[in-house]
């Protein structure tokens, strides 16, 4: 398959427009020199790339990852890294995963991925294996420990029930508002071995942990919720700064449970309503969460986006690049409150029409 | 038998009758627990079409479908409608709406606004946000 160089990719995507737009400024105030180890990097997710037949992919969702990998090269200074937060695919077929794969390959940064169910329930993940190497694992950053989970699994007897093809199973799993659905879940053999990861890390060490789903429970009937989110919760009790980011959901969502701060990072394909949206359902979004702009469906590429986090002193500040009608927006933690807030909209007298949902 | 003959007779009066206004208004209100049942069934056949049209059964070249954006029919807001569309410029009925997202994201062909799948759409989504009160015009 052919690269795009770099300069291919920008023309393509239109960025020279949206780099005007980029809050490059905060970026640099938190790389003073006096701060060796605070450090950045761009987070991708949700691109959700659509195979039609052939080489035809459906062009909205290819446009969205284009547009993230052309703006992420231009940040200054450049990010450590780049994390994908999963779902490259829409159906998990290895036409999806390569063509987002090339996409994301005129990055000019080392990427780190993260399994989505859209990547995984065709194959059980070995077309995203083989391409990517193991579904969790952990690295070393600057002082932080980074820790990669698969917690998009299920239940087993869900998992291995008598489908007629792996794609059966995946589209089951493809809708997100599925009545047949079955829940997330990290389960046992993975939360051993994060156990056993974690016994040589100091408690005072930042601990960041990238998944696909919430880690938490939001909301059951779209799957924004992780079964065993509590043993995750309880395994990370010990570090005083710990943090998790998590795709999945598609839109602004940020929460604090005890000593742990949860961020959610935009789509590049699409946003979704929030869980209160539905008038039958019982949602638990965050009541820290100001939520995103309600999206214009006029404007393709309005409420999604991507983001940079900034890791100062071992926590989080994120910023989302928003496209469109949505203005960026900063959530940091703030050490007084001991939680993340808005910087611009947190006071509820400061928030604007388009945050109602309803 | 004669009386039997005779009965019937007088339905078959009755029944041509009933496309006249007077007999009407006699029997208007005079359903039963099953009409009701029967009626609530046939539309919830709509709906229940209208949830497959929904999730993937438009038949739009992109595959893209309606539930991807919305799932559970939520944020499509079918009680605001009729509406001052402010990205067409004009008040709209949800149909108008629906074919839009059609058109658009979906990258398909629009429906007659009295097409069974449109209809069916509707059914669908209107019984997803069943029990919001109507607030026609809001934004
Ligand atoms: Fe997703
Ligand atoms: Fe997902």
């Amino acid at each position: 398959m052919k690269k795009l160089n770099r300069r291919q990719f920008i023309q393509r995507s239109g960025a020279f427009v949206a780099a005007a737009s980029l809050p490059v400024s905060l970026v640099e105030i938190a790389f003073g020199k006096d701060h060796p180890q605070n450090f950045t990097f761009g987070f991708i997710s949700d691109s959700h790339i659509t195979h039609i037949k052939g080489k035809e992919f459906v062009r909205n969702w290819d446009q969205g990852l284009k547009r993230a990998v052309a703006e992420a090269n231009l940040m200054d200074p450049k990010p450590d890294f780049i994390v994908y937060g999963g779902d490259l695919a829409q159906l998990g077929k290895p036409e999806e995963i390569d063509h987002a794969l090339d996409m994301l390959s005129g990055l000019r940064a080392p990427v780190k991925y993260v399994m989505g169910e859209h990547d995984y329930y065709v194959d059980l993940g070995a077309h995203w294996r083989k391409r990517l190497g193991p579904d969790h694992y952990s690295f070393d950053h600057k002082g932080v420990h980074f820790i990669v989970l698969n917690s998009i699994l299920t239940y087993k007897d869900w998992m291995h029930k008598n489908w007629k093809t792996g794609m059966d199973r995946m589209k089951q799993m493809a809708r997100l508002d599925n009545p047949n659905g079955s829940p997330f879940m990290v389960g046992e053999e993975q939360r051993r071995w994060m156990k056993k990861d974690l016994a040589g890390v100091a408690h005072d060490t930042p601990v960041v942990v990238l998944s696909h789903s919430p880690l938490q429970k939001i909301y059951k009937g779209w799957n924004f919720w992780t079964e065993d989110a509590e043993k995750i919760h309880a395994l990370l009790k010990p570090y005083k700064k710990a943090t998790v980011l998590y795709g999945h959901v598609h839109q602004i969502q940020y929460n604090q449970i005890d000593n742990i701060s949860f961020h959610s990072v935009m789509a590049t394909a699409w946003p979704w309503p929030y869980p209160a949206s539905y008038a039958q359902g019982v949602s638990h979004i965050p009541k820290l969460t100001v939520p995103m702009n309600r999206a214009d469906p006029f404007f393709e590429r309005d409420a999604t986006g991507w983001q940079f986090i900034n890791l100062h002193s071992g926590k989080v500040d994120l910023n989302y690049v928003l496209w469109e009608n949505n203005k960026n927006r900063v959530v940091r933690f703030d050490p007084d409150k001991g939680h993340p807030v808005d910087t611009e909209y947190q006071d509820p007298a400061k928030r604007i029409p388009p945050q109602e949902h309803y | 038998m004669k009386k039997q003959r005779a009965q019937s007779t007088i339905l078959k009066i009755l029944s041509l009758g009933t496309a006249m206004s007077l007999t009407c208004a006699v029997w208007a209100d005079e359903f039963t627990q099953e009409d009701l049942q029967r009626w609530n069934q046939e539309f919830m056949a709509a709906v229940k079409t209208g949830d497959k049209l929904f999730h993937g059964g438009l038949g739009n070249a992109n595959t893209v479908s309606c539930d991807q954006c919305h799932p559970n029919g939520a944020n499509t807001h079918p009680e605001t409608y009729p509406k001052f569309q402010q990205q067409l410029g004009k008040v709209v009925t949800i149909g108008e709406m629906i074919n839009w997202c059609i058109q658009n994201p979906l990258e398909g062909k629009p429906l007659a606004l009295d097409d069974p799948k449109m209809v069916a759409l509707q059914a669908y989504i209107y019984w997803e946000r069943r029990n919001v009160p109507l607030q026609p015009g809001k934004h």
